[in-house]
């Protein structure tokens, strides 16, 4: 493999990783989706790029998924689903972005030279596309859990998803079938989910999950 | 023999740098101008102003110590030692060995703070104010240089400057994304360091939310011409910088012959005009952002500094 092959992968990566950061930054619910978008569209073209030169045809039917569910159909999706519950205009009360980022960095640190440590035998490719796709997954768990809408939590899962593909691309033998089974159930939990964002919007007039505090019974 | 002609180009590239350095705030001072469409002051506007005030009195505050008079030198002196350790037309200077990164974010530093202490010295509000400010900008600001000049450094495998643009001049370095969050990471902290808009407004005196004039309003005759000269030794500084290690096309290296320092030199000053043009046009575009913003836009750079040196801990030859 030559130098300028694993620059790119390691650009492409890398963009993703930092679109996970604009996403825990951004904090109007459109912007959000817009970024959400383009967070898919790179892990689409870094699949692609994986796929040509790990030479697995099969990774193409990876990055076409990603490109047309993640970047096209979802946010379009979640576009629909926020204009109708009228809550796009909304800026979020993101508590303490800078902690928040300072924190995405550890994460991103601590992923790294874990997989320095632990995947020192395997070659630089996959150790590289690992540690990223583990940033990007302790990324979206952070998302979700600074988040108060339930909007956002479902882009945080999502982003979250999108770093098990990246890792899947990265792990050479990973069967199709298994990546279509998790992209479909993704599908299917966004779908419970756009449910669920109504139904929590009936009971309690708003997607704010603070209003559930109050139901947990811890307090007070 | 050699070593005179090493030491007359080195001496060249120190007075290149001081010479040009009115006329790049001249250039992005007309350009400004053009895009309102008011006519605008001569691009050599700046050289008179400095020549102006150095013929003129000192007027100087009461209660002003030896400190206020010394730090308009102090300042100049630090500026002008960092801006000619940049190499500008040609890498490998006589010199070069002490053009360390960290070095000129050091004496930045000094300058900085000496400026600083100055504003406060008089005891004017303006003063103080001012002062507080920049620290704020600074404290953000410093760690973020060092963060991207530490994604350089990796990269390069070497903090000392000439090395680096050497080194980002062949094609060893191949596509990095780590150099192009450094990039960005460098220009917003250029911004912020040389009071331009997004962050502070240069050619005014008279706003509340400014930041660098006020520090230096209690200055005159030729000790704020030494002001005026570091501040715009420190733009030159920052697109030299910026230019020679992204953009290093055309630079000679090492003991070049006339020819080569010629083309270096054609090349420096039309990168110089290109960063002075996008400069006046990005300054045009958009509009200061509020004091309380500024940390956001600071605290960006920081973080692409941050991330552009942890992502190459997995990149190629680390």
């Amino acid at each position: 493999m030559n130098a300028t092959a694993f620059d790119v992968a390691h650009m492409l990566a890398g963009s993703v990783v930092l679109v996970s950061f604009m996403m825990l930054y951004q904090d109007r619910l459109l912007a959000l989706l817009n970024v959400f978008a383009l967070h898919a569209a790179l892990l689409s073209a870094a699949v692609a790029w994986q796929a040509t030169i790990q030479g697995a045809p099969h990774l193409y039917v990876t990055a076409a998924i990603a490109l047309f569910f993640k970047a096209m159909i979802i946010p379009a999706a979640l576009h629909r689903i926020i204009r109708r519950l009228g809550i796009h205009r909304e800026v979020e009360q993101v508590v303490g972005t800078g902690i928040t980022m300072l924190a995405g960095m550890g994460l991103v640190a601590l992923s790294i030279s874990l997989m320095l440590n632990l995947t020192a035998s395997a070659d630089a490719l996959a150790r590289e596309d690992l540690a990223f796709a583990l940033s990007v997954v302790l990324l979206g768990l952070l998302m979700m859990i600074t988040r108060r809408n339930a909007v956002s939590q479902v882009v945080g899962f999502m982003s979250l998803e999108n770093g098990l593909i990246l890792a899947a691309t990265g792990a050479r033998g990973m069967p199709l079938v298994v990546e279509i089974s998790v992209a479909f159930s993704v599908l299917i939990a966004f779908i419970v989910i756009g449910v669920f964002l109504f139904r929590i919007r009936e009971r309690f007039d708003t997607v704010d999950d603070s209003a559930l505090e109050r139901f947990r019974g811890d307090v007070g | 023999m050699e070593l005179i002609v090493a030491l007359i180009v080195q001496g060249l590239q120190m007075l290149l740098v001081v010479a040009v350095a009115p006329l790049l705030v001249g250039l992005v001072r007309k350009l400004k101008a053009r895009l309102m469409r008011r006519r605008g002051a001569p691009l050599i506007q700046p050289y008179r102003d400095i020549l102006r005030l150095l013929r003129k009195e000192v007027v100087l505050a009461d209660n002003a110590s030896w400190l206020f008079r010394a730090v308009p030198y102090l300042v100049f002196a630090a500026t002008w030692v960092a801006a000619a350790l940049v190499p500008t037309f040609a890498t490998g200077l006589h010199f070069s060995w002490t053009a360390d990164l960290i070095a000129i974010v050091a004496l930045l530093g000094s300058a900085r703070f000496f400026l600083a202490l100055a504003g406060m010295d008089v005891g004017t509000s303006f003063g103080g104010i001012g002062s507080s400010r920049e620290m704020m900008i600074a404290s953000m600001a410093e760690p973020a240089m060092l963060l991207a000049v530490f994604a350089m450094a990796l990269v390069a495998g070497s903090t000392q400057l000439s090395t680096v643009a050497q080194f980002m001049a062949s094609p060893h370095v191949g596509l990095r994304v780590s150099l192009g969050m450094a990039l960005v990471a460098l220009i917003i902290v250029a911004i912020a360091e040389n009071a331009r808009i997004p962050v502070d407004n240069p050619a005014t005196h008279l706003e509340l939310t400014m930041a660098h004039e006020a520090m230096v309003l209690e200055y005159s005759g030729r000790h704020l011409a030494m002001i005026e000269l570091a501040a715009a030794l420190k733009l030159v500084l920052y697109v030299s910088l910026i230019a020679c290690v992204f953009f290093p096309w055309g630079i000679a290296s090492g003991t070049g012959s006339a020819g080569a320092y010629g083309l270096g030199l054609l090349s420096y000053v039309v990168k110089l005009a290109v960063g002075g043009i996008l400069l006046a046009v990005l300054e045009s575009s958009i509009a200061k952002l509020r004091v309380f913003r500024v940390p956001h836009l600071l605290g960006t750079a920081l973080m692409l500094g941050l991330l552009g040196t942890l992502l190459l801990f997995v990149s190629r030859g680390l």
